[in-house]
């Protein structure tokens, strides 16, 4: 008695926690779509559980019939009726989970096609193409005008924007589950994704291949902005020159110059891009993927001793004493080109 | 040649067993430790996760940690538990006195055996394996690590093993059934034994090339992944998938075999639609192979190749509905006894085809694009590992305990111990679809407070202690039953059951049948008891039984087996002790050695005199 109140209590409690609203947070969860892919699968996710919960409801209810009716009574030995199968009642369970799986074969196939795009930036001239690059643990966005962003990645809103995915190091994949589906950055192949946004804001992306210890850390973000303050934004990163950049903070210029870290982090135009690129740092909102961009303390830390907040990272340790450290940080915080009225 | 078996210490006994039945009592201790430390390593995985940016484990750790668990538990837990079945089973239910090659089902074990403890090694030597039990290149080829040296050799020494006892099995079942068996008589276990171990045969093989090129990679710098040398990293993933999607078919498999002998024996009717059963059977088994690159959706393999493994994949619902349906009209109209064994296996019905239908979710390949390598992935695989294979391990455990220990487990620990592994295994995995779903990717080793993530974890996690409680309940039962447990000594057939495993004595006697059965129909004790005195007819007089002898050569080959896996992998250390030549020398010697010895000397086995079988069958009863 108390099993089977248990068994029929157990699912139903979870179900109820789950309808009280649990949906996770706004602009991560699948559940919530923002964008024409995330709606699109969203819709067939719906498609798929309604028919397979009408399947598991009608195996319960079997289940149940027989849990209750067929149980052997206390000094029962007569044998049941020995039946060896029934060849109507097998074909029709084999007929009817046949015609339900075609009502999805349709959009299984027609999805397929639709989300299939060519990672060829000359297929996609009047779109907006970004060049993703997965590296362990950090996301690089190259953009067709001729300038690279590190951790976020701008997009136009309503409109879809190709990113064509790659990898330096090891496998990764690139997730934004509010705005669509993933596909893999794999080293030595060249994939690409669509994604739409259909309103303004920050969504959170995620690698989603284990790439390393620090996988889980490989968090980035996708901002939507709309169309004329997207060019805008544009117009500012492609202005944006190291020498300059310095006028704001001078002293933090020379430790970030004193300690070669132009050697890894580019700023506009210049250094390389071996660690994320840094020209718009000051707008970003968090550091490394995860950590609190206003966190002075904790990006001094980082600074210090990368390892200990992402184990297994390529940045190397640095040895910085706390007035420079100051400066440096009030260096990398001037480091904004996001319009001064942006809502986001 | 000897006349009688001499005797000897029961240490040295169990060393150089061939007896089928020593060997399937052996394989389910190995499965149960391995089973335990994998579970382990789950529990600290989710105590990790029970709170947003826990600090328990670093992102390290909980990579050697997944990647074992994962190995671990689809190799040398699930594996070996259901070829300890398998080994005590499928002999009795034929009619056979023993397998075809009793020596190489020892040397099986012990081959399974020493690759298990080769992988465990790598704890000593800075760390597990850390890439997924997948081990995608580039990261598996990371030069850093040892553990995955550890993964390749270990895997490819224990897969030696399955190998070689899958062949066995294929020859016993084609071979050794007793008069009147035929292949359509077979209980559906040994249907689905048969099934899988052809699958091993065909999965296991891509699986040996697949680990070798990985080792040539590591060990010798061989480029066949690296895409800057002309190489290429997808072609890893479908190697391992073309093994790796059978293999779970390979667990899954006689996980219905067993489920297909529980139902049908304590609803005390026969199976309905057997010949479908047999067939869904091979059709599953099949589809099983064209499905691989299900796995692989997001990898870019293009459109049309993505929708036709989609529809592939789909259609594998097909026969396994057939199967669920089948077993609940077997339950229905039946006399059902709800005791552990039958607890389990009418619950695994259920709890399977929740893990079906999000199966078929997933194999819609644009929707998959949001579920792939997310925690939802990681549910729906636990609803078929843990709510398919692990519940009907549970069901056979309870099943043929008392034929393989002469003693019953007890009953009321056995219901508690369902009810809490019940409850902790839903609490575990459900919630998990919806964290999939929320954006939570799988294979991570912490997660960002604020991102609604955290009561689903809390909830998982607690979800866990409800199974590990259940699992020392489960170990109680068995150390308490062990010392009070309802003996059955001298009853051959304790549950009332229907096929001819229950006809043998118990214990049962090293050569299982004294005169090998008569078999009359599908389920033939069944028969006997319905048509004729209950017992089975013999198809042969009483005579002298030639039994193979023991041998301790495959102790000696494994052995052997280990140190050239660790020999190689000493190649790869900084400061190895010895040279690592010396390891492989002094391995290839014993391994090859101990073949040597095999096939040079001859031995003849020795015979059970016919007055000793007289004797038997006068003390246990039957006879004719
Ligand atoms: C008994 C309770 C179990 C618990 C609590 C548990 C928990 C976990 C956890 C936390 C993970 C890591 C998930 C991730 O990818 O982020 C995992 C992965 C996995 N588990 Fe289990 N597990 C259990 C039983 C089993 C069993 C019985 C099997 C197989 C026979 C199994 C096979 C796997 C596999 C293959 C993986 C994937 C490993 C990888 O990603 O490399 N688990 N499990
Ligand atoms: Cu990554």
């Amino acid at each position: 008695m108390l099993k089977n109140l248990l068994w029929r209590l157990t699912p139903a409690a979870l179900v109820l926690v789950f309808l009280s609203g649990c949906l996770g947070e706004e602009n991560l969860t699948a559940l919530d779509p923002k964008g024409e892919a995330a709606q699109w699968i969203y819709d067939n996710m719906i498609l798929s559980l309604v028919i397979m919960t009408l399947v598991s409801v009608i195996v319960f209810a079997i289940f149940f019939i027989i849990v209750v009716k067929f149980r052997r009574k206390e000094g029962d030995d007569e044998l049941p009726k020995q039946v060896h199968g029934n060849t109507a009642m097998e074909i029709t369970w084999t007929v009817i989970p046949v015609l339900l799986l075609i009502i999805l074969f349709i959009p299984t196939v027609t999805g397929t096609f639709e989300f299939h795009v060519d990672a060829d930036p000359a297929e996609h001239e009047d779109a907006v193409y970004i060049n993703v690059t997965g590296h362990q643990y950090w996301w690089q966005f190259d953009y067709e005008e001729g300038f690279t962003a590190g951790q976020e990645v701008y997009i136009p809103v309503g409109e879809r924007v190709v990113f064509e995915l790659n990898a330096e190091d090891v496998i990764h994949s690139f997730w934004v589950p509010a705005l669509g589906g993933k596909i893999d950055n794999i080293p030595g192949v060249s994939n690409a994704l669509w994604l739409q946004a259909e309103e303004p804001g920050v969504y959170l992306g995620k690698c989603a291949e284990l790439c390393g210890p620090s996988h889980a850390l490989m968090d980035f973000k996708v901002i939507a902005l709309e169309r004329d303050e997207y060019d805008q934004w544009v117009d500012d990163m492609l202005a944006v020159e190291a020498e300059e950049t310095a006028a704001n903070a001078e002293a933090g210029y020379e430790v970030f110059q004193e300690n070669a870290c132009i050697n890894c982090h580019a700023i506009g135009g210049e250094g390389m891009a071996t660690g994320p690129t840094l020209t718009n740092f000051g707008d970003r909102q968090k550091f490394a993927g995860v950590y609190d961009i206003d966190d002075d303390e904790e990006l001094a830390n980082w600074i210090r001793n990368p390892e200990e907040l992402k184990q297994g990272n390529n940045m190397p340790p640095h040895d910085i004493s706390d007035d420079d450290m100051e400066d440096l940080i009030a260096y990398l915080r001037s480091l904004q080109v996001r319009p001064a009225d942006a809502d986001y | 040649m000897a006349s009688y078996k001499k005797e000897k210490g029961v240490v040295w006994d169990w060393l150089t067993t061939v007896d089928h039945k020593k060997l399937g009592i052996m394989y389910l201790i190995a499965g149960t430790l391995f089973f335990l430390k994998a579970g382990l390593m789950a529990v600290f995985m989710r105590i990790q996760l029970i709170m947003p940016e826990n600090s328990f484990l670093t992102g390290q750790t909980f990579n050697e940690f997944i990647t074992m668990h994962g190995t671990i538990m689809l190799f040398l837990a699930a594996t070996p538990l259901l070829f300890a079945f398998m080994n005590f089973v499928i002999p009795l239910q034929i009619g056979a006195r023993d397998v075809a090659f009793p020596f190489v089902n020892a040397l099986g074990f012990w081959i399974f055996l020493s690759g298990g403890l080769l992988l465990s090694t790598s704890w000593f030597f800075g760390g597990g394996p850390d890439a997924g039990w997948t081990a995608y290149v580039p990261l598996s080829l990371n030069e850093e690590q040892l553990g995955l040296d550890f993964y390749v050799l270990g895997l490819q020494v224990s897969g030696i093993g399955t190998l070689i006892s899958a062949i066995n099995f294929l020859v016993t079942i084609i071979n050794m059934r007793a008069p009147g068996m035929t292949m359509m008589r077979l209980p559906l276990f040994v249907w689905t034994s048969f099934v899988t171990s052809t699958l091993i045969l065909f999965a296991f093989t891509p699986l040996a090339a697949g680990l070798a090129l990985l080792m040539l990679e590591r060990i010798f710098d061989a480029q066949f992944f690296n895409p800057a040398a002309g190489g290429n990293v997808v072609i890893w993933q479908h190697i391992f998938w073309i093994f790796g999607h059978p293999e779970v078919y390979i667990l899954v498999l006689p996980a219905f075999g067993i489920i297909s002998e529980v139902i049908p024996a304590f609803s005390r009717k026969r199976l309905f639609g057997y010949t479908a059963m047999v067939f869904a059977t091979m059709i599953i088994a099949f589809l099983g192979f064209m499905v691989w690159a299900h796995h692989m959706f997001t990898v870019g393999i293009g459109p049309v190749a993505n929708s036709i493994f989609a529809i592939a994949t789909m259609t594998i619902a097909v026969p396994t509905g057939i199967k669920i349906f089948n077993w609940l009209f077997t339950m229905w109209g039946g006399k059902i006894t709800f005791n552990t064994a039958m607890l389990f296996a009418s619950s695994f019905v259920p709890t399977f085809v929740l893990g079906g239908v999000t199966g078929v979710m997933l194999a819609m390949a644009p929707v998959d694009y949001l579920y792939h390598d997310t925690y939802f992935v990681v549910a729906h695989f636990h609803y078929i590992i843990v709510g398919g294979i692990v519940l009907a391990l549970f069901a056979g455990l309870f099943y043929w305990y008392p034929k393989m220990f002469n003693h019953k487990l007890n009953e009321k620990l056995g219901v508690v111990f369902f009810i809490l592994f019940t409850i902790g295994f839903h609490l575990t995995f459900f919630v998990q679809h919806f964290l999939g779903l929320m954006g939570m990717p799988r294979r991570v080793y912490t997660y960002l407070g604020g991102q609604g993530l955290d009561e689903f974890n809390m909830i998982s996690t607690i979800g866990t202690f409800f199974m590990s409680a259940a699992v020392i309940v489960l170990v109680i039962n068995i150390v308490y039953s062990a010392i009070k447990g309802e003996r059955v000594i001298g009853i051959n057939d304790p549950w009332d059951a229907r096929t001819l495993e229950w006809a043998t004595p118990t214990p049962v006697p090293e050569y299982n049948f004294a005169q090998t059965p008569q078999i009359r129909s599908l389920d033939p004790l069944f028969y006997e008891k319905v048509h004729g005195d209950g017992t089975m007819k013999p198809a042969e007089p009483v005579d002298d039984i030639h039994m193979p002898n023991g041998s301790i050569l495959p102790v000696i080959i494994s052995i052997g087996l280990y140190f050239l896996g660790f020999g190689l992998i000493m190649l790869e250390m900084a400061e190895p002790i010895v040279s690592p030549w010396i390891v492989v020398a002094l391995g290839g010697l014993l391994t090859f050695g101990g073949m040597a010895m095999r096939s040079l000397k001859d031995d003849h086995g020795y015979h059970i005199p016919k007055s000793v079988v007289k004797a038997d069958l006068k003390k246990l009863g039957g006879g004719k």
